[in-house]
């Protein structure tokens, strides 16, 4: 045999095995989540705030962290949407493609990715001493969103970069300004916005560093946007370090709450993104 | 001028009966077009990157006349076409020098409103780019922008257009699905119909039959011979037999020059410069 088919067969062997380690991880974590948290899944779980000594296994649930990361997720994702999708066009449409100040950006933005998220908690912590603030739900959002601020930018761009030349002068040539053509490139787009946001929803549904000096935790649910606020990934880490094993098991409920938020936000992430994608020109 | 009637006649006359308003819309269309409508282009120099692409271009584009620019590849034609619409103002490192008047206003004057501009002189492409959104919305977009917002004028514009390009019987029924769902034929047609709804007073063609198939391509070139009836049509085409069937003027460029030009029984007929003789006998293309 050639060495070429050779070869061929070694990658397709390699890829197949990429894919099953995948599928395997998932997999292991889906069953130990479920394994020992289904156990102590109940209603009361969803619906109820955490009684008194619910951290020793009495009774409550842990609705204060659901209703305190949907908080700050939702918020965060659409000051994040706000705030990074001019700065997209903006390096997309207005600069040119030479443009120092377009690399600079980019550049700056994947060293904010990279930044671990504690950094970001730790920044906003002084930030908030300096300021004389308490933990609350707006510090939260507020860090939360410089979190997701870099995904949603990169993610965005690479996107963008991909926009058709011929599409924005199809737009200019009828007499349309710059602002006007980006309604056109939205909806080029719009699927990589898509896919953008539920990165960026991912990532700041499921990060406790960041939110841990800034938001605080509490057993109820906050009513304003200087109350501290729970979230899951929190909840999650208080209950996990306990002894008790009761409490350990409402813990890995707690994740498996977290998972299926998380995988209900991308099949519907997914679907939407379909419908967006109907005018898409390949 | 009849044929021209022939072609959008029946579509004024359906247009005119709906209501008061539209008969206000085809009047002030009818305004704004200028009779003496002429390009003319005064010692136009393009650098790109200090390449000198165009050199010293003196042309009179005329208003319901079809002028094809012909030459051999990389000769600049399309570079001129795009420097009449302004379009090249989104080439980088760009520095052009010259005048190009559009009824006497010169575009390249600080003063001059490009969007102004480009909505007088439309562009059809060499490959079709319909919008990523629906048949109507691709039509309606360049109104839109304009500032038209009555259903009903947008209905009308649609149908108008769609019409003026023979594919309203083709797509009547589906106009709110996607325009990439079309044919690439189709697609052309469609940007031809969304250029000429926003009324421009001439048409940049760029090969817009190169990518088509003969069926299509031919679709586009019977459009342009009655269209030449109301507008001004400005093609670069790499096709001589193309030139040959529907110019009124011919311009032949070379290497950033404009060699010859004239009228195309002239120039075809009775070259005057080497260069025009070799190129049109085929010497090279």
């Amino acid at each position: 045999m050639k060495t070429k088919f050779i070869v061929e067969k070694i990658f397709f062997g390699l890829m197949i095995i990429s894919v099953i380690l995948v599928f395997a991880f998932l997999g292991s974590i889906l069953i130990t989540i479920i394994r020992n948290g289904w156990p102590a899944m109940s209603w009361d779980m969803i619906t109820q705030l955490p009684g008194g000594g619910f951290y020793i296994g009495k009774e409550g649930g842990v609705l204060n962290a659901i209703v305190g990361s949907i908080y700050i997720v939702g918020a965060s994702t659409i000051l994040g949407l706000l705030i990074s999708i001019p700065i997209v066009f903006f390096i997309n449409i207005y600069l040119k493609n030479d443009s120092k100040l377009a690399s600079i950006t980019r550049l700056s933005f994947d060293v904010l990715y990279g930044i671990p998220s504690i950094v970001y908690g730790a920044f906003g912590f002084t930030i908030m001493i300096f300021l004389g603030l308490r933990t609350s739900l707006l510090g939260g959002i507020i860090v939360i969103t410089l979190l997701i601020i870099p995904i949603f930018v990169r993610s965005m761009d690479e996107v963008a970069r991909q926009l058709p030349k011929h599409l924005l002068e199809a737009s200019y040539s009828l007499g349309a300004t710059r602002y006007e053509t980006i309604k056109v490139a939205i909806r080029q787009i719009a699927p990589g916005i898509a896919t953008a946001t539920l990165l960026s929803i991912g990532r700041a549904i499921g990060d406790a560093a960041g939110v841990m000096f800034t938001a605080g935790f509490t057993d109820s649910i906050p009513t304003s946007l200087d109350q501290p606020a729970a979230t899951l990934p929190l909840a999650i880490f208080f209950q996990l370090s306990s002894p008790l094993p009761e409490v350990r098991e409402r813990a890995y409920a707690a994740a498996l709450l977290l998972t299926l938020i998380v995988l209900v936000l991308s099949i519907v992430g997914r679907m939407i993104t379909h419908r967006f994608s109907k005018n898409k020109i390949k | 001028m009849e044929k021209g009637k022939s072609v959008f006649g029946h579509i004024f006359k359906g247009f005119n009966r709906s209501s008061q308003h539209d008969e206000d819309i085809s009047l002030a269309e009818e305004c704004n077009r200028a009779e003496d409508a002429v390009i003319k282009i005064e010692n136009l120099n393009i650098y790109i990157r200090n390449n000198h692409i165009l050199k010293n271009v003196n042309l009179t584009l005329h208003d319901k006349k079809i002028t094809c620019i012909i030459g051999p590849s990389g000769c600049g034609k399309t570079t001129l076409l795009r420097s009449i619409n302004r379009m090249i103002d989104t080439t980088e490192h760009l520095r052009v020098e010259g005048r190009v008047l559009v009824s006497g206003e010169d575009i390249y004057d600080h003063k001059a409103e490009i969007t102004h501009i480009r909505k007088k002189i439309g562009l059809l492409s060499q490959r079709p780019t319909p919008l990523p959104m629906s048949i109507y919305d691709n039509i309606t977009y360049g109104c839109r922008i304009h500032g038209v917002r009555s259903r009903k004028v947008l209905d009308a514009t649609v149908e108008k257009y769609l019409k003026g390009v023979n594919l309203w019987e083709e797509v009547k029924d589906r106009l709110h699905s996607p325009a990439s769902a079309l044919s690439i034929g189709q697609q052309q047609r469609l940007c031809l119909a969304r250029g000429l709804a926003v009324e421009p007073q001439f048409i940049l063609a760029d090969e817009s039959t190169s990518a088509l198939d003969p069926i299509s391509s031919k679709h586009i070139e019977d459009l342009f011979a009655k269209l030449r009836e109301r507008y001004g049509i400005i093609m670069v085409t790499h096709t001589l037999r193309q030139a040959l069937r529907i110019a009124d003027y011919v311009v032949f460029m070379y290497m950033g020059e404009v060699i010859e030009q004239g009228t195309a029984e002239e120039l075809f007929k009775n070259p005057q410069h080497e260069l025009t003789k070799q190129y049109l006998s085929g010497v090279f293309s």
